[in-house]
């Protein structure tokens, strides 16, 4: 299987602090990978490293088998990996929109910006995500959303651009359940059109239910890697977790 | 009729604030045309007010792109200066004045990608840092010019004076450049890359970098911007007054400030409207001239300056917060 791409003993650390220690991770083509692991274990930096927002201290990248020098967030947008982040990257003032668009904006020459088709566009991703309020529209600001409306926008900006690879950073945080149910059905469309995902979530029955294999960090080290058909219960996982976190 | 709602209330998100500060001017309007009718229908009062606005329109606009980037400067008052007395100099000895007009602008997105640099790189407060550069450059003029002023009256002998400042069957040409300069600045803010960069990164600096837009680059890019428009600013003082002053730039500090605010571009980044800076530059431009005109004391003009500044404030207030 294609690796979309892979993480080699990568380090990173803040002041004094490593953060990340020689990790390593891979995710294919397919696949759907569940990251778990406690709070503070490393997690969202790993995330922030594999999709450029943070540049390794240490270690090598590597995008389809080939290595990457100077990483970064538009490099990783370029090589299509679209990140759902826990913050979910909105820009509240801004319409739906610009915010589906940020960073990625449909151009003429010349930097002018092609707004109808924009418009056009947003309007369709609205419809198919299934916002349910007729009060909104591609041009209303995000500010005035739910929190779930708002995971929509996000989840729509990866849906646009066809990502390759779609990391979901805690996509089912103070979501109704209904919500989480979208996302559920957003990740198995995904992995059906043969596409990859990266989920990162605390909750281990969420993970347990769509991803195909674990990877659990701990304190900055990927302490056990394991596939789901090995597995029977989301208990069983549990269990490893338990056993293998705080004993390397 | 919800969708109606709906676009009514997203044009309203989208152009009420530029609606706010057009309504001040019209306020104004009527209560100098109430208050003082005969001074209001001499030609010479909006004609003095027309030679004011282009100066304050090169200096404001730019400034709206800085503030939606979540940044401020004050050192523009000086590179207006410094670029006034590259431009003049330069003409003084013999260059060109048309390559001696692309120099000075050039000087400009120099001094604004300098200071721009300075606040982005060290994460100086953009607020301080500028007043640093204000002082700084002002200082080097002074001691470069011997606080003595150039005149450059061979400039009038030059293609580009009737070109930029001449007079046009009595229309003068300074406006016809601000007016083109206010079109250009609304789809570059509105409808271009740069500007929709800049309005994510003033309202989210984290979320604009997280999607892979540069945020420093487009910081400093919207400082050179300030300092272009300083530059075009000063320059053209320069050469319809014939004068570089050492001292020039400095009365204009705090009215494009105001021209900004009170255009109805809040102070916390994100948002900006070129329109209703236009009519802010127009306020500030009115209340300046006007208040000598109906024949009320110079001094009336800071009170009054201040009083709109704060009305302003308080009417755009009734916009709303700002949302998270």
């Amino acid at each position: 299987m294609e690796n979309i791409i892979e993480l080699n003993n990568v380090t990173k650390r803040f002041g004094g602090i490593t953060a990340l220690n020689k990790a390593s991770l891979k995710v294919t083509k397919g696949e759907v990978v569940g990251l778990i692991g406690d709070n503070g274990a490393g997690k969202s930096t790993l995330i922030k490293t594999l999709v450029g927002v943070y540049s390794p201290d240490e270690g090598d990248i590597f995008i389809r088998g080939k290595k990457i020098n100077a990483w970064n967030a538009l490099k990783a947008r370029e090589s299509g990996i679209e990140t759902v982040f826990q913050d979910r990257a909105l820009t509240p003032q801004q319409s739906i929109v610009k915010n589906i668009f940020m960073g990625k904006e449909l151009r003429y020459p010349f930097g002018f910006i092609k707004e109808k088709e924009q418009i056009f566009e947003a309007n369709r991703l609205i419809r198919e995500i299934g916002f349910t309020s007729k009060l909104i529209n591609a041009e209303s600001p995000v500010g005035n959303l739910s929190g779930g409306e708002r995971q929509g926008v996000a989840i729509a900006r990866a849906i646009y651009n066809k990502a390759e690879l779609i990391v979901l950073d805690e996509p089912t945080n103070n979501l109704s359940l209904n919500e989480t149910q979208k996302v559920f059905d957003f990740v198995l469309n995904v992995k059906k059109s043969n596409r990859s995902v990266l989920f990162i979530g605390h909750n281990i029955y969420h993970v347990y239910d769509i991803s195909d294999r674990f990877v659990i960090l701990d304190r900055g080290e990927v302490v056990h890697q394991i596939n789901k058909n090995d597995i029977s219960t989301p208990e069983e996982l549990m269990k490893i977790m338990r056993d293998t976190i705080g004993t390397h | 009729m919800s969708n109606n709602n709906s676009y009514l209330s997203n044009y309203f998100h989208r152009n009420g604030r530029a609606l706010g500060s057009i309504g001040y001017f019209v306020l104004l309007m009527v209560i100098f045309l109430i208050g003082a009718p005969e001074a209001w229908i001499r030609p010479n009062l909006h004609q003095s007010v027309f030679v004011m606005m282009p100066t304050l329109i090169f200096l404001t606009i730019p400034l709206v792109f800085l503030v939606a980037s979540g940044e401020i400067d004050l050192s523009f008052a000086s590179t207006y200066a410094v670029a006034a007395y590259v431009f003049a100099l330069l003409v003084k000895n013999g260059v060109d004045p048309a390559i001696c007009l692309v120099l000075g602008i050039f000087t400009g997105a120099a001094i604004g990608a300098l200071v721009g640099t300075l606040i982005v790189v060290f994460r100086l407060s953009s607020l301080v840092a500028s007043l640093g550069v204000l002082f700084l450059l002002r200082g080097v003029i002074l001691l470069l010019s011997n606080s003595r002023s150039i005149t450059i009256m061979e400039v009038e002998n030059h293609w580009i004076y009737p070109l930029l400042v001449g007079n046009f069957y009595g229309f003068p040409m300074q406006i016809f450049w601000a007016a083109i300069f206010v079109i250009f600045c609304y789809y570059f803010f509105n409808k271009h890359v740069f500007g929709i960069h800049i309005q994510h990164v003033g309202d989210n600096s984290v979320s604009a970098e997280q999607m892979g837009i540069n945020v420093n680059a487009v910081k400093i890019k919207a400082f050179m911007f300030v300092g272009v428009g300083a530059a075009i600013g000063g320059i053209f003082t320069t050469m319809i007054t014939y004068t570089f002053f050492p001292t020039q730039g400095f009365g204009y500090l705090l009215l494009a400030l105001a021209a900004v605010f009170v255009g109805g571009t809040p102070y916390w980044g994100g948002l900006g409207t070129i329109i209703g800076a236009v009519f802010g530059v127009g306020i500030i431009a009115y209340m300046e001239i006007g208040i000598i005109a109906i024949g009320w004391s110079g001094e009336w003009r800071q009170f009054f300056n201040g009083l709109i500044i704060l009305l302003a404030l308080l009417g755009h207030r009734l916009h709303g917060e700002r949302v998270r």
